[in-house]
């Protein structure tokens, strides 16, 4: 576990951040995620976060060292999208049992399961996850992982993120300083040349790299690595020959993106693909980076062109939404959403944002929101579910964008939502990933559902039935006036 | 006599297994007003979480004691208590049922005396909220045993022990993990019919059957009340659906002398026919016209679907009894069980399962064995192997996260059995052959009838 901490305390110190350096050295030390309260805790541990960030590769074998539950509740559970290999969807993982704990066999059952895997599935690489129970039990993946890699003549990566060692995000970075310190470098690619970038923290999610990838190809930008989206383990060992790298949306691989700066000489630039003016954005930095390196400096004019055209197509493409969707109103609960080009160009249709979430926002990104907004009463740190409810349920938004966590409330409230995280099923990224977008704000919104479970029962719409009942003219004779309520009622309820 | 196969490889590839303290809390969700809380890291139920969502489409109350590194090493105590006094005070629920994960076990915490001293320490602040717990490490078992464990630590917990007045049309029902939502609902009107009470135990027809309430509830918004546990004790008859459930039954009994029947499954003709006889034996009453109607609409689709199962070669993956309650009905139907997997060796219905053998495992034995079989039948993650095979895949059990309303789906009694077979002929009739002269050329490679080709036991 001490060099696990080690770890941790490097991670935790990330000059590289904002957030982190405006931190004093003790606030530093305590790391990046509040401390969790038991019984009102949400959000997953580091093994997910480093399983995230990891599995993503497609055609490495990711075994998972720990009884049933971090593998056996979680597999095959995120929309990452692969162009080939799929060996990343099977899951593999020693599944301890009471025996295995007990009698301390784990690390010869890992030993077993790598040669299993190498045996049956003969992959590039095999990725070994530790977690509570083998951290606990002090069995060392790091010795294993070393003595089988010698034995089947393979790369058997030792990944050190147990749950207990905190967030999901401190996983992420974990997952990262995995990467730099087993992957990254240690296989020399024969084909390096003056346009080869790296993207970071891009996941592929639906597939949506593949809108932006093409452009690349357009500007002749070759994509090196883009980890771990459709990612091979060899474009990732050979990533530190890339000459400039972009990392999107999230502080998640802050590290990775760092290190490979100062290890490498890479430089990098935080960057999004979500939004018009962002995706142009990043496609002019990156060919401005490519240039300071030594690229020639004509892919300027090229990129700049490219984006013109781009640019007007979607914004033409966008402008049939208009009509429709001009005057409702948004409600953004995510973190996930960094990029404020995405609302730009929801206000820019005539959209109207009623309120965002801020709750993983820098002081300069809330400082963009209120300009934006021009009304910083439309942010909120974080709201509970109730006042969520009710807020929907009152009908303040006309639909709610969110990760799938606040799903339900939207939808029990009876209002349309749209999930913009990892478990969305379309694409959203680059240009026509905004139209997308756009697209499906339309479908949800004006889904005709809406006006049907929004309505209550015609029996429970009391008033008018009495209405009914009081204006029979035979109201003296009770049954007269049942039977021509009946009639009445009938009447009004079968076909014209 | 089956054999049964015990796992011999290291790597677990596809876990067919959702784990204990997932199935723990499931039938906690079967309860009015619970909160099902895991005591472990937050990485622990926020995986569970996820499943019961993507399975569900629901909200799913479920907490976390959130353990980190220090309290791992210290001891949980601390995180437990604090947490079960947050969830009173923020959601007020009737019940919160505590499902220990592999980490405190591992450490070898006895939360039994923490949730003692808990109570003992906050009697004022706890009042009007039970609180019990199910020892459900996560490197044991899975959906079923911490289902199971739930109940019984419910009943252990919460009954009323001692024996009581019985009350002679009241009926306690243990339903196993394997009855979906349309089951219970479909279960209690059939004992309903025959003018008995029945209180089921857990009741997720109450829970999870997907409504749309009229303000936001944290807890779990219907199922058997905890009251309703409390009072067990005073039913006539304890009706057991699944082998999984003896161990609830007996604790039921030990505590208030409640006798139990047992019924394996109640899918099937006979199967249900011999619930039917216990409920009219229970009740005194005849069997309804409806209830004899449905039979008679089982035995007319006995009669129209049997065509399209004979000689079937089915490949079933499911927990101990679901995989009994569906081989039995494949078998009754005149298919043949060409691989049997299941998720632990702990279940002694494993006997009666008419394969030739049970392959402890997972989906990467389903997918190994599968080979020339006509369909697959597990949840939701076969769809790999049933790609990869191009078998086709019913969908059954848990998690079923690709498809929309399983949990209204019909598989028990007359009426569930008879849907079953529509849903399987309709799978084979939409993945029918058109014939070719090259698959009847009488000068084909031809296939070994099954009794010459080597049995699947010499791999092992």
């Amino acid at each position: 576990m001490t060099s696990l901490s080690v770890k941790i305390q490097d991670v935790f110190d990330e000059p590289a951040c904002d957030k982190n350096r405006s931190k004093d050295a003790k606030a530093r030390k305590e790391g990046c995620s509040k401390p969790l309260t038991p019984g009102a805790a949400a959000g997953g541990c580091a093994f997910d976060g480093a399983k995230i960030v990891l599995q993503p590769i497609t055609d490495v074998a990711h075994l998972v060292h720990a009884p049933l539950a971090c593998e056996g509740n979680s597999w095959d559970n995120r929309g990452a999208a692969s162009s080939g290999p799929t060996l990343w969807r099977t899951s593999f993982t020693t599944d301890l049992t009471e025996l295995d704990v007990v009698m301390g066999q784990g690390e010869r059952k890992l030993f077993k399961a790598i040669r299993q895997i190498k045996e049956t599935y003969a992959p590039p690489a095999i990725f070994v996850y530790s977690t509570c129970v083998t951290a606990l039990i002090g069995d060392d993946i790091d010795a294993v992982c070393r003595r089988a890699a010698e034995k089947f003549g393979l790369a058997v990566v030792p990944i050190n993120a147990p749950g207990l060692a905190g967030s999901k995000h401190l996983g992420n970075k974990l997952a990262a300083e995995a990467l730099l310190d087993h992957v990254i470098g240690t296989v020399e690619p024969d084909d390096a040349g003056p346009y080869d970038i790296n993207i970071l923290g891009e996941f592929n999610l639906s597939g949506e790299f593949w809108l932006v990838k093409p452009l690349l190809d357009r500007l002749g930008i070759r994509v090196r690595a883009c980890i771990p989206g459709d990612a091979r383990y060899i474009d990732v060992a050979s990533a530190h020959r890339a000459r400039a790298a972009m990392m999107v949306c999230s502080s998640a691989l802050i590290n990775l993106a760092r290190k490979m700066e100062e290890r490498w000489d890479i430089p990098f630039f935080e960057g999004s693909f979500y939004g018009i003016t962002d995706t142009s954005e990043a496609l002019r930095k990156l060919a401005e980076l490519l240039v300071r390196k030594g690229a020639d400096a004509e892919i300027l004019d090229r990129t700049d062109t490219l984006i013109a055209e781009q640019e007007a197509i979607a914004w033409k493409k966008l402008e049939a939404y208009r009509r429709r969707l001009q005057g409702k109103r948004v409600l953004l609960n995510t973190g996930g959403v960094k990029s404020w080009s995405v609302v730009h160009a929801l206000m820019e249709i005539g959209m109207e944002i009623v309120g965002t979430s801020v709750k993983k926002s820098t002081v300069e990104d809330k400082e963009r929101i209120k300009r934006i907004l021009k009304d910083e009463n439309h942010m909120f740190e974080q709201m509970a579910a109730r006042d969520l409810y009710a807020m929907l349920s009152e009908g303040k938004a006309d639909i709610m964008l969110s990760g799938g966590r606040t799903q339900f409330i939207a939808l029990k409230a009876k209002t349309p939502w749209l999930d913009i995280n990892q478990e969305r099923q379309h694409p959203y990224a680059g240009y026509d990933g905004m139209v997308e977008l756009v697209r499906q704000i339309d479908l949800a919104i004006h889904n005709p559902i809406w006006s049907q479970v929004q309505e209550p029962a015609p029996w429970d719409c009391q008033p008018a039935v009495k209405d009914d009942l009081a204006s029979t003219k035979n109201g003296t004779d009770t049954v007269n006036a049942l039977d021509d309520f009946a009639g009445a009622a009938a009447e009004r309820l079968g076909e014209r | 006599m089956v054999r049964i196969l015990r796992n011999t490889k290291s790597a677990a590839v596809n876990p067919l297994k959702s784990s204990q303290p997932l199935g723990a809390a499931f039938a906690f969700l079967g309860v009015d007003g619970a909160m099902p809380l895991f005591h472990g890291t937050q990485g622990c139920t926020s995986f569970a979480l996820v499943l019961f969502v993507r399975h569900f489409k629901e909200a799913i109350p479920l907490q976390t004691t959130a353990m980190d590194e220090v309290n791992t090493i210290l001891g949980g105590a601390d995180h437990l208590e604090e947490a079960i006094l947050n969830l009173k005070i923020r959601t007020k629920p009737k019940l919160i049922g505590v499902c220990t994960t592999a980490l405190v076990e591992t450490r070898g915490e006895d939360c039994a005396s923490d949730i003692a001293n808990v109570k003992l320490k906050h009697v004022e602040e706890l009042a009007g909220t039970e609180v019990v717990l199910a020892n459900t490490p996560d490197f044991d078992g899975a959906i079923e045993e911490g289902w199971a464990k739930a109940v019984a630590a419910m009943i252990d917990g919460i009954t009323r022990s001692g024996a009581r007045t019985r009350q002679p049309k009241k009926i306690a029902i243990l339903p196993g993990c394997n009855l979906t939502v349309a089951d219970v609902e479909h279960l209690r009107d059939m004992v309903e019919s025959f003018g008995l009470k029945p209180i089921i135990l857990p009741d997720v027809s109450g829970s999870l059957d997907g409504t749309v309430p009229d303000r936001w509830v944290t807890t779990t918004y219907g199922g058997t009340s905890v009251e309703e546990i409390r009072e067990l004790g005073t039913a006539a008859q304890c009706i057991v659906i699944g082998e999984h459930m003896r161990h609830p039954a007996k604790t039921l009994h030990g505590l208030t002398g409640v006798p139990y029947v047992v019924l394996q499954s109640l899918t099937g003709l006979k199967a249900v026919d011999r619930f039917v006889s216990v409920l009219s034996a229970v009740s005194g009453a005849a069997v309804p016209t409806r209830v004899r109607r449905r039979r008679a609409q089982l035995q007319d689709a006995l009669l129209d679907g049997h065509f399209h199962f004979g000689g079937k070669k089915i490949a079933i993956a499911a927990e101990p009894d679901q995989l009994y309650q569906l081989a039995t009905f494949f078998a009754g139907m005149g298919s043949k069980i060409a691989a049997a997997v299941t998720t632990t060796d702990m279940s002694k219905i494993l006997e009666k399962v008419p394969a030739e053998w049970v392959q402890i495992g997972d989906l990467g034995d389903l997918e190994a064995l599968a080979e020339g079989a006509d369909l697959l039948v597990t949840h939701s993650h076969g769809r790999q192997a049933s790609q990869r095979l191009g078998i086709p895949l019913m969908r059954v059990g848990f998690p079923i996260f690709d498809r929309l309303g399983s949990q209204h789906k019909l598989t028990i009694l007359y009426e569930g059995t008879r849907d079953l077979i529509f849903e399987v002929a309709n799978i084979f009739q939409a993945n029918q052959h058109a014939p070719t002269p090259e698959a009847l050329d009488p000068f084909r490679k031809r296939e070994m009838p099954d009794e010459l080709r080597s049995s699947p036991l010499t791999r092992h």
